[in-house]
């Protein structure tokens, strides 16, 4: 380094600065950058749709809990004398009753929560089988990745709702089937996802640092490829759930799912169905429902992959 | 090339071969026997039936001949419809699946290429708004129940096309246009942000420098470079149609292999359920290669990879 | 000398982004002489792009120009409409991009690509453009343009895409080109033929060329003059002897100390220390006070003006101000000038 040769000014203004103190003063105000969990938050509030779509499947999530607790009807109470009632006709039956005068709000209710809760297990089944085989699969590489691989190719080729059927039909019918039916075959995509991801910041620098500062394979794979393939994870669960609801829907539809008396939103499209030329809200009613979640989960998916997406950061 | 594609055929024979043999055990697995839910017999008449069908033997002589007759492309007896060969039924079911699920493929990739090019390209204005959210719609909303409102409205209602008939053209108008709602809206979501990509790209930024205007970049640029990608959603569009023409078919009493599917697994027609599983397998697969192989010779990128790898 | 072909005037330009607004560029003013090369020199984010892309009006569409004016040919190129643009474009003012690997389609073939801006600005026929395009593949460098004419740009190097983007750039005889670090990509011997061929190009046709870069290694051998941009604002400008041979503002100083020669090993390179300063809320002085080590008071208070030191030399730095103490710089640079003598020597004989 050279040494400044400077010689003093008369005129203050035009005295030398010790660049410590400034630089020391300057990086008390210096901007504060955002972790990218903050910069993905920050994202998404500003995207109302997701936004919208947060509140109202919060706001289903809540009505979903407390019915577990009141309901105004017992939703499978039968009452031939009020049967078919329109909505809006009879106060106690606000959105009116279906062929057996059951109450189609209690049973939308109860319809939900069935349908929620069993996609909701689905999904965390697809994040225990999916999350740990994509990230072995990406994080060790080689022979094992390409072995995983291969499986996962055998499993793709069945389609979906075929693997499914298969597994509805050597399980025993009840709710766990359909969890299990619909899980094994939805974590594929999960898995790749991962893999893909894994590999990804796997090659980061920060990866390589830390194998080069001696931190064992188990260690880095917990410690710095699982948190950073969380917005992955997140995202592909806000698709996954709404996958399993439609799956269980069609499922209860066809009469493979859900069997009534017990209601799930499938087995209310059901039975309204059958009577839709006649009563069409007992068919209307969970339509409604049903596709305002199905479309809040998809809006709040997007909103989250764009947030969790660099790429698509800051263009606006 | 070739090289490529035998390879991917081995591939192929040797998943349909492990599906095949995953498919028999499993319906081995189911316990008792798959006649006595369907029909009541004596003992004496079930013994003869289970002879007729094979299932006194061994489990392992059982899979050998199932297996040898599947080489020769037989699959079996179906149990439901009495003396009708598996891949007979197959064969007379399978081509109004395909006429629907075909017609729905080239209406919703032509409609979704459209929307996806528009919102695209008027980014951020209604227009980009609308087929957004019209996108949104489409992949939100359950086909099965698309199907029963277009037959209920269209159909019964205002009498436009014909319901619960199989015959000619007008009666796979409402099918097509339910099962391809969600090809619509899946192609529309994956060109609007393919082309997205693309206007930002420096291709098209030097090609607005060389003084072409926004219709020529777009139409001697980026059109090209955002619809071929679309080639890699044939696959996963296959499978929404494969799901969907199930209900589908069965809503609009269409006679094709989806609604064969759906009274098998209610029936327990096993033959029938192991029969369709590798069809469906096969045809699935045969997409993916079929659509690999054309991609790598639309898009000229692809065919340097292939080469890198090799 | 004759008139300017290229005249900006006190250009400044934002970006809205979700953090706020970046002023980009504040108050650049530049010229640029008719067959000259005018190189723009600093570091990323200090707007030398931004600066040739709002000339090009292909600035994206966050960007909005806050005030100033392009003056080509008598005209503002700011109020110009779309229509009238792009008859400048691709046949007046060129550009070559930094990265060839993405700047051509991948999917359609190079010859086509060269032959568009023929046909797109001159009454041509396809036949004769295809001949043009020939020759100038060939000017380029690419050897066996007739067959490669119609190979897609995977099958070809980065230097050789480089040579099909220069070629697509030139084949209208623009009067300026825009050369956005077209060398920053390639290898280091690629880079040295490509940088020969713009030279000897831009000689032949006296074409203009504004030559973005960020090393100072690459100017010497091409440049004739220099603009230092930090911070979005030019720092100083004048001809490449008055940069390399007396630099006055500390910023030039510190790019200079930190080029490295060819004759040089890495031990005697100095870096910068810190970082440019945030464009969303840019300091109030000279912006590059912060890192300065000769930083006086006035620097964070009051923006520089440009101090003139000789005819065609300027610089905006308050060391150049008759009340500011006297400091020399450029110690170690005195023997670093030699070897650059002896580097730029060593060009000219080459070019013999």
């Amino acid at each position: 380094m050279e040494t400044p040769k400077k010689s003093t000014s008369k005129n203050e203004e035009f005295q030398f600065v010790n660049l410590d103190e400034v630089t020391a003063a300057q990086s008390g105000v210096a901007q504060k950058s955002l972790s990218f969990h903050e910069k993905a938050w920050h994202q998404l509030k500003h995207n109302h749709a997701a936004m919208v779509s947060l509140i109202f499947l919060l706001f289903i999530a809540v009505v979903s809990v407390a019915s577990l607790f009141w309901m105004p009807h017992d939703p499978n109470a039968q009452n031939v004398s009020l049967s078919n009632l329109k909505p809006f006709t009879n106060g106690s039956y606000p959105l009116g009753t279906d062929g057996l005068g059951r109450d189609m709000f209690s049973r939308l209710l109860y319809g939900t929560r069935i349908s929620l809760m069993i996609a909701l297990f689905a999904t965390l089944v697809d994040i225990l089988i999916g999350v740990p085989y994509g990230l072995v699969s990406g994080w060790c590489g080689g022979r094992v990745d390409n072995i995983l691989q291969r499986i996962i190719e055998i499993i793709s080729s069945i389609p979906e709702l075929v693997l499914i059927m298969l597994l509805l039909i050597i399980l025993k019918p009840g709710m766990v089937s359909i969890i299990l039916a619909i899980a094994l075959s939805s974590w594929v995509l999960m898995a790749r996802l991962v893999r893909a991801s894994a590999m990804q910041i796997k090659s980061t620098d920060f990866v390589l640092a830390a194998q080069a500062m001696g931190e064992s394979p188990m260690q880095i794979a917990f410690r710095h490829i699982l948190p950073n393939t969380v917005g992955v994870i997140i995202t592909r669960t806000m698709f996954t759930i709404p996958a399993a609801i439609f799956l269980e829907a069609l499922l209860s539809f066809i009469g493979i799912g859900v069997k009534a008396p017990n209601a799930s939103l499938g087995t209310l499209l059901n039975t309204g169905e059958k009577g839709f030329q006649f009563y069409q809200y007992q068919l209307w009613e969970p339509v409604l429902v049903l596709s305002l979640m199905m479309i809040a989960f998809n809006l709040l998916g997007d909103g989250l992959r764009d947030a969790f997406d660099p790429n698509t950061r800051g263009e606006k | 090339m070739r090289k490529y594609i035998i390879k991917r055929l081995l591939m192929m024979v040797l998943t349909l071969f492990i599906v095949a043999t995953l498919t028999f055990f499993l319906m081995k697995m189911i316990p008792g026997s798959p006649l006595g839910n369907t029909m009541k017999l004596s003992k004496a008449q079930q013994l003869a039936v289970e002879k007729q069908y094979g299932l006194n033997k061994p489990v392992w002589q059982q899979y050998l001949s199932y297996m040898t007759g599947v080489l020769h492309g037989n699959f079996g007896m179906s149990y439901q419809y009495n003396s009708t060969t598996v891949a007979s039924l197959i064969g007379h079911r399978v081509g109004p699946s395909i006429l629907i699920s075909f017609q729905a493929l080239v209406l919703g990739v032509i409609v979704g290429i459209l929307l996806g090019c528009v919102g695209a390209l008027k980014k951020g204005t209604w227009a980009d708004a609308t087929s957004s959210t019209l996108a949104v719609i489409g992949i939100s909303f359950p086909s099965f129940i698309l199907a029963i409102l277009l037959q209920y409205y269209l159909g019964f209602k205002l009498g436009w096309f014909p319901v619960a008939s199989w015959d000619g053209f007008p009666s796979t108008i409402l099918p097509t246009i339910a099962l391809s709602a969600v090809p619509m809206a899946q192609v529309s979501r994956f060109v609007r942000t393919e082309m997205v990509e693309v206007l930002n790209s420096d291709y098209i930024l030097l090609a607005k420098a060389k003084g072409l205007s926004v219709p020529q970049v777009v139409s001697h640029h980026a059109l090209k470079n955002s619809i071929i990608p679309t080639l890699t959603l044939i696959g996963p569009l296959a499978v929404t149609l494969i799901t969907g023409s199930m209900v589908v078919e069965n809503i609009f009493s269409v006679p094709g292999i989806g609604e064969l599917f759906i009274n098998s697994v209610l029936a327990n027609d096993y033959p029938v359920i192991m029969g369709l599983t590798m069809f469906y397998c096969l045809l699935l697969c045969g997409i993916l290669l079929l659509t690999d192989v054309v991609y790598g010779l639309v898009d000229p990128r692809i065919l340097s990879k292939e080469k890198g790898e090799h | 000398m004759a008139e300017d072909v290229l005249t900006i005037k006190h250009l400044s330009v934002d970006f809205k982004t979700l953090e706020g607004t970046v002023h980009a560029i504040r108050n650049v003013t530049l010229k640029l002489h008719p067959g000259e090369v005018l190189a723009l020199v600093g570091e990323s984010g200090s707007g030398k792009s931004v600066t040739t892309k709002t000339v090009m009006q292909l600035l994206p569409k966050n960007a909005e120009v806050v005030s100033g004016s392009v003056e080509y040919e008598g005209r503002d190129l700011l109020k110009l409409p779309e229509k009238e643009l792009q008859k400048l474009r691709g046949n007046d003012l060129a550009e070559i991009f930094q990265d060839p690997m993405t700047a051509l389609n991948p999917t359609m073939q190079v010859g086509k690509q060269i032959m568009e801006p023929l046909l797109q600005h001159q009454d041509i026929n396809k036949e004769d453009a295809k001949t043009k395009a020939l020759a100038i593949m060939e000017k380029v460098g690419i050897i066996n343009a007739k067959e490669r004419f119609k190979d897609f740009p995977y099958q070809f190097s980065g230097g050789m895409r480089q040579r099909i983007v220069i070629a697509m750039a030139l084949i209208c005889h623009p009067k300026i080109l825009i050369a956005d670090e077209p060398t920053t990509a390639l290898d280091v011997t690629i880079q040295s033929q490509i940088l020969k061929l713009i030279k000897q190009l831009k000689d032949e046709l006296g074409t203009a060329v504004i030559f973005i870069t960020h090393d100072l290694g690459v100017v010497a051998g091409i440049a004739d003059r220099v603009a230092v941009m930090y911070a979005g604002r030019i720092l100083e400008f004048g001809s490449v002897n008055d940069i390399f041979y007396h630099p006055q503002h500390p910023y030039t100083v510190g790019l200079l100390k930190s080029t490295p020669t060819m004759e040089m090993g890495g031990g005697d390179l100095e870096s910068i220390p810190g970082t440019p300063p945030n464009l969303i809320n840019p300091p109030a002085g000279d912006p590059f006070a912060y890192r300065n080590r000769y930083a006086l008071k006035i620097d964070f208070k009051k923006l520089p003006p440009f101090f003139k030191v000789s005819d065609t030399h300027y610089a905006a730095t308050w060391l150049l101000d008759k009340q500011a103490p006297k400091v020399h710089l450029t110690d170690k640079l005195d023997q670093r000038r030699q070897h650059y003598a002896k580097l730029v020597e060593k060009e000219a004989h080459q070019d013999d």
